[in-house]
């Protein structure tokens, strides 16, 4: 088999300590917030670069967003990838997870041979875990998703792995190209590379791609390639509970739950 | 603008669930999915339909009848015995393009939100993912999808206008489970396949299935947080106990594996509605709030006095969970083996 060369699709989002709502204007506060690479797709960078240890070849980040993302990226450049993607145009705004996905696809498509794409679980901010299925629908390649192991047999051309599900696990085979969606938090992603940061951060490490480099159809991309839309916001109710403390020490405490506990069973 | 392969002028007055199976039952998410269904349906005067695939799903047919579908629109084929996404996927775009139903629901499950990734982009139409409430207009038929919003505490509310059908996937436990009636009738239709097995990319080379829970069937359900400091065998103590009480978590100590995935309470999560729910070393964090609102009763146990937790609790006790939870665990053991005696 040729070099391997994977694609780690990566989100920049807001980090989620530091989101705060405002509960007048109900909505949410971005100003002041850091942002950062999604954290599951850290999990899924990982992956690739543990292949890429592994079997040698290339790993690319490709993004969606402004160009702000361009410094959290580089981060994942000096992590060991060697390069970096990021569409970005006003037109991609507003995109939903149809829009998203299309336009990821075609950015993949762009770059020619790509043996494995990778994703995180979801996303911090969105969690609608819909990317990773939507592309591979684009792409009309296989997919693996929620990974915790991944392995790939470099002769027949097909990627296996390992996924839990409800009380067990399975063990899939596909063949690439395909789709990978990495459980969150299945592995450690790795530090910068000091030695690489310098290389890692130059501007030359990242290609901008826009709509018409794309040659994207218009009424497929942003607002306009997203059915759905957010008609309202509400507050969400919150149940009234009693908030009653219990005092004493922890053995009248004890009693006093152990109680409880058997008042609300028979 | 992108329209889908059919429109809203061109559907049918039907909502549909996807009756996702395992070793002969349904997830408990389908049949939770069909009471919702069958209450949307009813308010509309619109029909509710199942859809089925398996190599054998005859008998589940029935039981979905049973639970309330006006119509199963079943798929049987032996490459349909094990989930694969082409083969699901590629039945299942068929069967709905021949039904056109209005709206599409799945179980957030890692194979039906995979199927809802595949299915919304080919029928090129929106995707609710993770709705934590679901209602219909009556007049226009649209499907207005509640969603908790990132950061907590604001509901979104999300629809569609022309495109069709629309979906949306719900965690398991938002919705209550339908009542079996073996007195109710409705249809099977078989939905024509020509499947090949070159057809299918992917293949199964192993399946480990069983001991699986489902956290929104308990009674009772021991939560941990950070404050347990991994000690889920401190809760299952206390669980082991109580009748149908469940250990769960939130989401720190399953990415940390702690715990299992499918213990995890809360917005990605399971929403569980027990008559008594304790929080142990919980902050209270609104993604984790969404999965004990349900409770009859929550109790939470926390160090910080000032913990979010107690906003959103029955009985607030102020400690630490590593040392108050053994002494309930030995008091309601003294208890019941006196009520035993």
């Amino acid at each position: 088999m040729p070099e391997l060369h994977s694609v780690v699709c990566v989100k920049v989002v807001p980090k989620s300590e530091e989101i705060r709502v405002d509960p007048k204007r109900m909505v949410l506060v971005r100003e002041d917030v850091r942002s950062e690479i999604n954290p599951p797709d850290m999990n899924a960078l990982e992956i690739a670069l543990r292949l890429k240890d592994r079997f040698g070849g290339a790993v690319s980040i490709l993004s969606m967003g402004p160009t702000s993302f361009v410094p959290f990226l580089k981060v994942g450049a000096a992590m060991g990838a060697d390069h970096i993607y990021l569409l970005s145009d006003r037109d991609f705004a507003g995109a939903d997870t149809l829009a998203t996905t299309y336009t990821l696809a075609l950015g993949i498509r762009k770059l020619g041979k790509v043996n494995l794409v990778f994703c995180g679980e979801e996303s911090a901010d969105g969690a609608t875990g819909q990317v990773p299925a939507g592309l591979a629908e684009w792409l009309d390649i296989g997919q693996l998703s929620m990974l915790t192991e991944i392995d790939i047999d470099t002769v027949n051309s097909s990627a296996r792995g390992r996924r839990e599900i409800g009380g067990g696990y399975e063990i899939l085979e596909v063949g690439m190209p395909c789709v990978v969606s990495v459980q969150t938090a299945c592995n450690e992603p790795r530090f910068m590379d000091y030695d690489r940061k310098s290389w890692a951060f130059d501007d030359s490490r990242v290609t901008l791609w826009n709509a018409e480099d794309l040659d994207a159809a218009p009424e497929l991309i942003g607002i306009h390639g997203s059915p759905t839309i957010v008609s309202g916001l509400a507050e969400a109710a919150v149940r009234e509970r009693r908030r009653e403390f219990i005092e004493g020490t922890s053995e009248e405490i004890a009693k006093q739950v152990s109680e409880i506990l058997r008042q609300n069973l028979t | 603008m992108v329209s889908s392969i059919y429109d809203a002028a061109s559907a049918s007055d039907t909502i549909w669930v996807y009756l996702e199976h395992e070793s002969g039952e349904f997830e408990g998410v389908s049949l939770q999915l069909l009471s919702k269904g069958r209450q949307l349906a009813d308010q509309l005067g619109w029909k509710l339909a199942g859809i089925l695939m398996g190599r054998q799903p005859d008998a589940l047919a029935k039981q979905a009848i049973a639970f309330g579908v006006d119509e199963v629109w079943m798929g049987v084929h032996q490459l349909l015995e094990s989930f694969t996404i082409e083969a699901y996927t590629k039945v299942f775009y068929e069967a709905v393009l021949e039904g056109k139903p209005s709206v599409l629901l799945l179980g957030a499950t890692p194979n039906g939100r995979d199927l809802a990734g595949r299915l919304a982009v080919r029928l090129r139409t929106g995707l609710n993912a993770d709705c934590t409430g679901l209602e219909i207009e009556s007049e226009s038929g649209v499907l207005i999808s509640q969603v908790s919003g990132f950061g907590g505490g604001i509901l979104a509310l999300i629809e569609m206008g022309l495109h069709r059908p629309q979906m949306a996937t719900v965690r398991s436990g938002v919705f209550d489970a339908p009542d079996a009636n073996n007195t109710r009738s409705g249809v099977v239709i078989e939905i024509p396949i020509s499947l090949k097995e070159d057809e299918l990319n992917t293949k199964v080379l192993e399946k480990v299935t069983g001991g699986g829970v489902d956290l929104s069937q308990a009674q009772v359900i021991l939560a941990g947080g950070r404050g347990v400091e991994g000690d889920f065998e401190m809760l299952a103590e206390l669980a082991d106990l109580l009748p149908r009480a469940e250990v769960g978590a939130t989401r720190p100590p399953v990415d940390e594996g702690f715990i299992e995935r499918e213990r995890q309470i809360g917005q990605t999560g399971v929403v569980c509605s027990p008559r008594v729910a304790v929080c142990c070393g919980i902050s209270g964090a609104f993604h984790f709030i969404v999965g004990v609102e349900k409770a009859d009763v929550v109790i939470a146990i926390n160090s910080d006095p000032k913990a979010e937790i107690f906003q959103h609790a029955d009985y607030c006790i102020v400690g630490d969970v590593n040392e108050i939870l053994p002494k309930i665990t030995a008091c309601l053991r003294t208890s019941l083996e006196v009520a035993d005696a």
